[in-house]
């Protein structure tokens, strides 16, 4: 499925320091039964966002209204566990569209790039520079730059490259999928697939 | 003679369809796995492309995730779930796709039945939406968890792009103490390094522990290897793989099944083979393992106190949440912590060999009474065994009963669900914040450890338990 294209990204952001962010945080198995991807941004976080009775949680970020933007910013190994896809969905449907850390898990890291969620991976020094940059004023701007593959903080200038291989930076700037291109290689999986024993 | 090459370069290159420069590689997949869960959005991606499924002789579903764990002859209380379970059974038909669906007598946990039916054979690439994939690498084959999107993407054209991981080989030396099992073993791998330290490697199992291992408890570990961070992790076939494999329904048979074996002979990782990292460690060193806080690789020997904050590998914040949320302190005493349910099942422990070990500790004695206990054999097959071989009366001679297959209290996507606050000793993989159950507090560790809690009703170290 065609998704947004992705190039330059300028906005504020939302710092969740946090180490380890696993996927049933990100949105717990109980929100898994459904069978469209609909509606998974209002359970994102969900056990860490609000009470048993439903009620916000005031301490956590997302409810903080000084935090806000299209990008998040975690700890290191951010996306941890299960592969839920769901997780991805969760984060782009509430209104994400880059997530930041020092360290990604591998399948979070595939499932976002398959769905338009740009996950750049900086160095821990310069992740640590962000939060700093956001405490120091939360409605500090990042620019993330797919082209140049840069990340910048705004207000300070510094900067990072992130590594992103050739072939998914034109998928997401032009907002391609793998299976239009897939499917154009049909007939070479087909001899291949003749060719397998079992 | 070529260069050394190792198992996991054996298997990988063997199925790649094309490099793409500066990209990842087009994998071809041998079998795929569904189920409930994570394949409705992948149908309803290949439906509103107006294409189907390549290869629908290659992918199998069976429900697992959310199906109950009692009365499964009745409908499906949860309409979310009877709506899944629905999904799949309509897409399956649709498409051609083998379907056990809960009833089924071969149904079970995706990662049970694979191996149990002969579906996973030495040398294949397997994927499932499911990160516990991971499992059938104790075949020798390459097997990992993908997201949704690479669901609709092996349906529609059996491949997957996928940059190649690094390599890693993890070996364990010598010989295991008394009441030390495969979960002992990758605990203490992961208690090791870290949750994360795998991220971005495949793993090879190799030495002496691994070779004794029966496939279940080579299932066992690599079913974990995700729980560090892994792609996934493997162990080169072998004798015992072959007995396993020989006779199950969909394993290859005569000429087919003397072929077979003649190439999985070659699936070994060539002596000179280079690894990207390697570690080894010494049996000896591993006792009866349980986690403490909230993600896997925070676990210790069970005789050993909390560690703290500058012990572990998480930084400070982390794990003061962490203990926190499990209500425990730094230096606290694991033995004895009072525990309010055990769960014995999931694709990481739920097969026959897990409830003997089980069976071997409570036989004789009485489940503790402040302890409820999930027995949650994985597949109608796992509990048709657990019936033959007299371990049901034994559980139930010691007050435990048995519930029927599915993932139930691992993820609690069903009604299996750990109330806020309890503790559980599990079975499972993961001990995360409310994976057991929103405010649920997990103790991962072995069968005979989940046994040891349950018939005493605090967190007890196995070897005081065993017969001599």
């Amino acid at each position: 499925m065609a998704y947004d294209k992705f190039t330059i990204l300028k906005s504020s952001a939302v710092p969740m320091p946090i180490e380890n962010v696993d996927t049933d945080q990100i949105i717990p198995a109980r929100f898994l039964k459904a069978t469209e991807r609909k509606g998974f941004g209002d359970n994102l976080f969900r056990d860490w966002r609000y009470n048993a009775d439903g009620t916000p949680k005031e301490d956590f970020i997302l409810n903080n209204p000084i935090y806000s933007g299209k990008i998040l910013v975690g700890g290191k190994n951010f996306g941890s566990g299960s592969s839920r896809e769901h997780a991805a969905w969760a984060i782009y449907d509430y209104g994400f569209r880059c997530v930041v850390s020092s360290f990604f898990a591998d399948i979070f890291k595939n499932n976002s790039l398959n769905i338009g969620i740009l996950p750049v991976q900086v160095s821990p020094e310069f992740l640590d520079k962000i939060f700093l940059a956001i405490e120091a004023d939360p409605k500090a701007e990042l620019e993330v730059n797919l082209p140049e593959q840069t990340i910048t903080i705004v207000p300070t200038g510094e900067q990072e490259s992130f590594a992103i291989n050739g072939y998914k930076k034109h998928n997401m700037t032009n907002g391609f999928d793998d299976i239009d291109y897939l499917r154009s290689l049909k007939e070479d999986i087909a001899v291949f697939e003749a060719a397998r024993p079992y | 003679m070529s260069n050394p090459t190792t198992l996991f370069d054996k298997v990988w290159d063997a199925h790649v369809v094309r490099k793409i420069e500066d990209g990842p590689d087009v994998l071809f997949i041998d079998r795929h796995f569904i189920h409930e869960v994570t394949s409705p959005v992948a149908f309803l991606g290949l439906e509103s492309r107006g294409i189907g499924v390549l290869y629908p002789e290659r992918t199998f579903a069976t429900a697992d995730h959310n199906t109950p764990t009692i009365n499964q002859h009745l409908p499906v209380a949860d309409p979310l779930s009877a709506n899944q379970l629905a999904a799949l059974e309509k897409n399956s038909a649709k498409y051609n796709i083998s379907h056990w669906g809960l009833g089924h007598q071969k149904n079970g946990i995706v990662h049970v039945v694979g191996p149990e039916n002969g579906i996973t054979l030495p040398g294949m690439t397997i994927v499932c939406g499911d990160s516990h994939t991971s499992t059938h690498g104790a075949f020798g084959a390459i097997a990992f968890g993908i997201g949704t999107s690479e669901v609709e993407m092996v349906l529609a054209s059996q491949c997957i792009m996928q940059p190649k991981p690094k390599k890693m080989r993890i070996s364990v030396n010598g010989t295991l103490q008394k009441g030390v099992v495969a979960k002992d073993v990758v605990l203490y791998i992961i208690s090791q390094i870290s949750a994360s330290g795998a991220t971005g490697y495949f793993i090879e199992f190799a030495g002496d522990v691994f070779r004794n291992l029966s496939m279940e408890g080579r299932m066992t570990v690599c079913n974990m290897s995700i729980e560090m961070g892994a792609r996934g992790g493997m162990v080169a076939p072998d004798e015992k793989t072959l007995a396993y494999i020989e006779g199950r329904e969909q394993a290859p048979k005569g000429d087919a099944w003397d072929k077979a074996v003649a190439y999985w002979q070659t699936l070994k990782t060539d002596d000179g083979a280079v690894f990207d990292l390697e570690y080894v460690y010494d049996a000896a060193n591993i006792e009866p393992q349980i986690t403490y806080g909230t993600n896997p690789g925070l676990g210790t020997g069970i005789t050993n106190h909390i560690p703290t904050a500058s012990q572990v590998l998480d930084g400070a914040a982390s794990y003061a949440k962490s203990l926190s949320y499990m209500g425990f302190a730094e230096n606290d005493s694991i033995i004895g912590k009072p525990i309010d349910y055990v769960f014995l099942g999931s694709c990481t422990n739920g097969r026959i060999e897990d409830f003997r070990a089980f069976a071997s500790i409570v036989k004789g004695r009485k489940k503790a009474d402040n302890v409820t206990a999930w027995l949650v054999p994985g597949s109608h097959i796992v509990e048709a065994q657990i019936k033959e071989e007299g371990i049901l009366d034994i559980l139930t001679d010691a007050g435990f009963q048995l519930r029927q297959p599915g993932c139930s209290a691992c993820l609690a996507m069903n009604d299996d669900k750990i109330p806020a606050g309890k503790y559980a000793v599990s079975t499972s993989n993961r001990n995360f914040e409310g994976r057991q159950g929103p405010g649920a507090r997990t103790l991962l560790a072995s069968p005979l450890v989940a046994a040891a809690a349950a018939v005493t009703g605090v967190v007890t170290d196995p070897r005081e338990l065993i017969a001599e």
